[in-house]
């Protein structure tokens, strides 16, 4: 649990070791000056230059049109476009389904992994193989997948249910397409909530099971009193890591449907992409960009403030 | 036979006259185009640029959906990747204002290149800006429309006939209007043929590039679709939005309703390919860009397929697809990629462009007495291109495009609102567009 | 994760469960590999079986999609075709076949090895930044630490898009843009962050005394750490080195916007591999498969890591 002790607590640094100062002071900074340098060029100065844009009305694709400022118009017209309100509302509900169902799924296997029968290591091994892969590259074979009769999918769900396989369309249907990504995304995902969960499952010491065991405590009842409350401190980690993944997500959206049919799969970065890389308006996407970088670092420091006052008590 | 003479002419006539082969031995140049059957097809054709002039060529090709994207970003980035560029007709503006592109004037009057020996109405389309002014930033490379190929094995069935001519009262021919066109959609959904389920056309209804676009300006265009004023450029209300372009628009939703395949919500050329290579369609909307191709297909080639030209509504008009060649601003390789466009623009060069596959738009092709019987498209593409109609090619165009790609789209496949909805937003949209670039 | 095996009798699950949980947990592994097995196979399908309905399972298998992922083809007329001399190869012939002509190789070949150059090269150059930070956050008293080690994660948090707007000004102006540099330094800068934490975590784990000894032994400090630490952290930088080669390797958002041909890498290019129709899925998969097998590799490799490294060194059992 150390990420997110450093993240909320600002503890005093490790106790000082005596050192012979200033050379070791010197091979410090020596040692760390290149990263911060290299994360202020790639990433603090680009941010700044962002903030600026923001106030202007730039187009990377018009060079020669002059520098205007604009003042917070950028912001006002995003807040108020009902169409950025609309991305942001499909990507809060992928958000959420995705964790609901990747929580649940993931920590019943952590929980059945955990029994350890015979083999089981290999076979998580197996389970883990979907979250190392490419986003985008299987996100573009699951398009293939999802064809309407040609596409496999469709056809093991008209091989159990008796539907013809042409008769539903997971990427085009007004309905079912939201679905389809969190499909994939339980697919990719879930063996990653797994297994942090299993960690959180085997940090709880057998004695305690044993004293339970003792006290004629229900296997039911242990389950709620003893393992769930134990592990939910590696389950909210889980969920913080996946909620920031997913709030980004751009590469598996963009290839399974573009954010179509209409904009019912529209994230923000779909948007953000369009608007940037397609429209051009560079100023507007900027300051687009600043926004959605605020709430995903608001939510997730309120997050892990009451991650951290769960784990205290 | 006659295709085999032709190339061999080409052929030797480049041989003979190696004009260009002095300078560059061994230097490589890039073509960047689309990623589609006449870009390999002109691949095959480069051969004989290089043999010629001893000029490498590399080739970057982007399927369609990704084109406008990655080559937009590619000049907006100044990058060198491309030396010469086939961009698309939309793009003209953009790259002319921001000078993306070579200005071409000089370099054809030097080397004796005339706009008048190419179909004026691709001239106009690929290759000026600002529009129709005697300013050149590319040659017309590969002329383009929308068109639609049908299966002629079905249309010519006798039992089909005689059920349609009883149901319709007339015969089961080629579509002259879009009322027909429906008709004729409807009488082929889900209707057995062979023991497999059939359906009525394939149609444009993709969401992320252009497609739905490209789709719906089809109907739009015969129903008379202007987009502004003639008399005050710009003044869209009551133009883009007026109740015969609803009109239009409610009718391909309905299209679109009544007689696509399963799954057709994000179809744009290679689905509408997909899904008539496969038997799954009676017909095809797509560019006449793939009609080579389709008429050579093993499958559904030959005999059984047939062409047709958008049909009328109000009035005859077909989306103008298409690109001009350009040399790209950016490059190192400037008089190579000259040196290529000067090659590719001799008569011969375009004989056997358009032999390969290509639509070549030199009247020295096109105006050939045999051209119309060349191929079975031939003369559809011919009259297609008499009444060719583009969206904007404003610098701002990828802009208007997305718009209109967004609320079509939400409208036709996403059911979101009305048709008169969604063309008052999308003037909206584009008023605001407009105003954003200073020209209302 | 698997060797703990020490469990007691009485929270021992008894063997019923034990057969149920394992069958559950085999089931779902099975389901969880269908698409991936249907990538593989179908890499070995012809374009007309890969889209045949109903799905084929058996088929001929044919390296027609391997074909399609090395070539570009072009259909030409049989009268085209006969006056070209005859084919060479197993793909040329394969193509005449069907009336194609093969017109030249594809950018398959370069992507990949793009994809190569530029993970391999941030993944070194983002290992040995993250090595001599980690040491140095983790050994010395650092002004402000818990607010510089918590600044380069946070940069992990921006959404790629984001990020790219500007990235692509900057290196526009810098003539980086579509350059495996360019490339390089961005992964680079993206894969310090989860180098930086992870390393950190396994150099508190290497006890300080090992040094002091060493330095008492009359070594530098910066002997120390090459003698003493680096040996000790080898596991531990190995790693590391493959999670960031993961990423590196996996990356889309950035690829797709800020390269064009030059530098681009696998992950734009194998979802816009199209045939003469739509996408030519062979060839797809064929790609897909070539595309996924070392991350395969470096998966079972990793296993005992892998914890540690999606939860940037926050879980470490």
């Amino acid at each position: 649990m150390r990420f997110a002790e450093k993240v909320a607590t600002v503890t005093p640094a490790a106790p000082a070791r005596r050192v012979r100062s200033l050379s070791d002071r010197t091979i410090a900074w020596l040692f760390i000056a290149p990263t911060i340098v290299l994360l202020l060029a790639i990433n603090v100065f680009p941010l700044i230059w962002t903030v600026r844009l923001s106030f202007t009305n730039y187009r990377a694709n018009r060079m020669n049109v002059p520098l205007r400022d604009v003042g917070l118009q950028h912001y006002n017209d995003i807040l108020t476009s009902p169409d950025v309100w609309a991305a942001m509302q499909v990507t809060a509900r992928f958000v959420i389904a995705t964790i609901l169902i990747q929580t649940v799924l993931g920590f019943a296997l952590a929980w059945l992994v955990d029994k350890k029968f015979r083999g089981h290591g290999l076979w998580t091994t197996v389970i883990l193989l979907p979250m190392m892969l490419s986003p985008a590259v299987v996100g573009n074979f699951w398009t293939f997948l999802y064809q309407p009769q040609i596409g496999l999918f469709n056809y093991v769900v008209s091989f159990f249910t008796g539907i013809p396989p042409s008769s539903f369309q997971m990427l085009g249907d007004l309905t079912l397409s939201p679905w389809a990504i969190v499909l994939v995304d339980t697919w990719m995902w879930t063996p990653y909530v797994m297994l942090i969960c299993l960690a959180g499952l085997r940090s709880i010491p057998d004695y305690i099971y044993e004293a339970a065991e003792v006290d004629r405590a229900s296997k039911w009842r242990q389950f709620w009193t003893i393992t769930l409350p134990m592990a939910a401190p590696f389950i909210m980690l889980a969920v913080l890591f996946r909620a920031i993944e997913n709030f980004k997500m751009f590469d598996m959206v963009n290839l399974l449907t573009g954010g179509g049919p209409g904009s019912t799969t529209e994230v923000a970065s779909i948007t953000l992409k369009r608007e940037a890389f397609e429209k051009w308006r560079t100023g507007y996407s900027s300051a687009f960009a600043i926004i959605l970088f605020v709430t995903v670092f608001g939510l997730a420091n309120i997050y892990v403030k009451a991650l951290n006052r769960l784990k205290q008590r | 036979m006659k295709t085999l003479t032709i190339a061999a002419g080409a052929l030797a006539t480049s041989l003979v006259c190696g004009a260009g082969a002095a300078h560059a031995q061994g230097k490589t140049i890039t073509l960047c185009w689309a990623a589609w059957d006449p870009a390999n097809a002109l691949v095959e054709l480069s051969k004989d640029f290089t043999a010629k002039a001893g000029v490498n060529m590399k080739f970057e090709f982007v399927p369609w959906p990704n084109f406008a994207d990655r080559m937009l970003n590619e000049l907006n980035s100044k990058g060198k990747l491309c030396d010469l560029i086939i961009g698309d007709s939309q793009w003209i503006g953009g790259s002319a204002e921001n000078k993306h592109y070579v200005k071409l004037n000089d370099f054809f009057a030097k080397e004796g290149i005339k706009m008048d020996d190419f179909l004026p109405a691709t001239v106009y389309a690929y290759s000026t800006w600002p529009k129709g002014s005697p300013n050149y930033y590319a040659l017309p490379a590969m002329g383009d429309a929308l068109g639609w190929t049908y299966r002629k094995d079905w249309f010519s069935r006798p039992e089909l006939q005689a059920e349609f001519k009883q149901k319709y009262n007339r015969d089961l021919a080629p579509p002259k209007t879009w009322t027909e066109l429906k008709q004729v959609a409807e009488f082929f959904q889900n209707r057995q043929i062979d023991g497999k389920t059939v359906y009525g056309a394939a149609i444009f209804t993709e969401r992320g590039s252009e497609g739905i676009t490209m789709g719906a300006t089809a109907a739009l265009y015969a129903w008379g679709l202007q987009y502004d004023d003639p008399k005050k450029p710009y003044a869209m209300a009551g133009f883009t939005n007026s109740k015969d372009a609803v009109e239009a628009l409610e009718f391909y939703k309905s299209l679109y309703k009544c007689c696509t395949p399963p799954g057709y919500t994000n179809a744009y050329m290679q689905e509408g390919l997909d899904a008539f290579k496969s038997g799954q369609v009676a017909m095809q909307m797509n560019w006449f860009a793939f009609f080579p191709g389709l008429s050579k297909d093993e499958k559904v080639g030959g005999d059984k397929i047939g062409f047709f030209v958008n049909p009328a509504q109000k009035v005859e008009a077909s989306t103008l697809g298409g690109q001009g060649i350009s040399v790209v601003s950016y490059s190192p390789n400037q008089a190579e990629a000259l040196a290529y466009i000067k090659w590719f623009a001799q008569p011969d060069v375009q004989k056997k462009w358009w032999s390969l596959g290509g639509y070549a738009v030199h009247k020295a092709v096109v105006e050939d007495p045999n051209f119309t019987k060349s191929a079975p498209f031939a003369a559809d593409f011919l009259k297609a291109m008499g009444g060719v109609k583009d969206f904007w090619q404003e610098p701002a165009y990828a802009q208007l495009l997305l718009d209109m790609q967004k609320r079509v789209h939400d409208y036709v496949v996403a059911d979101k609102g009305t048709a008169k909805e969604a063309l008052d937003l999308l003037v909206k949209d584009w008023q605001k567009t407009f105003t954003e670039e200073g020209k209302i | 994760m698997s060797d703990n095996v020490t469990a007691h009798s009485v929270v021992e699950p008894s063997s019923l469960t034990k057969r149920i949980a394992g069958i559950l947990v085999v089931l779902y592994a099975i389901i969880t590999m269908v698409p991936l097995g249907w990538i593989v196979l179908t890499g070995f399908k012809s374009p007309p079986d890969s889209i045949s309905y109903p799905p084929k399972i058996v088929f001929d298998p044919t390296l027609e999609g391997y074909c399609n992922l090395f070539t570009t083809r072009s259909r030409q007329t049989a009268e085209y075709l006969a006056s070209l001399p005859p084919p060479s190869g197993t793909c040329e012939s394969i193509a005449r076949a069907r009336n194609l002509v093969v017109v030249s190789e594809s950018k398959f070949v370069p992507r990949f090895w793009n994809s190569v150059v530029i993970a391999f090269g941030s993944t070194a150059l983002a290992v040995f930044l993250g090595t001599l930070s980690a040491y140095g956050f983790s050994r010395f008293r650092v002004p402000l630490k818990d607010d510089l080690l918590f600044f380069i994660l946070s940069t992990r948090m921006m959404p790629p898009i984001a990020v790219a707007i500007p990235i692509y000004l900057m290196y526009r102006e810098l003539g980086l843009q579509d350059t495996k540099l360019g490339m390089i330094l961005l992964y680079t800068a993206v894969n310090v962050s989860l180098a930086v934490w992870l390393l950190k975590g396994f150099i508190d784990e290497i006890p300080r005394e090992y040094e002091e000894a060493a330095m008492i032994d009359g070594y530098s400090r910066l002997q120390a750490f090459r003698k003493v630490v680096l040996p000790q952290a080898v596991t531990g930088i190995a790693a590391t080195a493959i999670f960031c080669l993961i990423f590196a390797w996996n990356e889309y958002a950035f690829a797709v916007l800020l390269t064009s041909g030059e530098a681009q890498t696998a992950p734009p290019f194998i979802p816009i591999i199209i045939g003469e129709g739509g996408q030519d899925w062979p060839a797809v998969a064929a790609g897909t498969t070539l595309f996924l097998v070392p991350i395969v590799i470096f998966t079972v490799l990793l296993r005992k890591h892998l914890l540690r490294g999606i939860t940037f060194g926050a879980v470490r059992k």
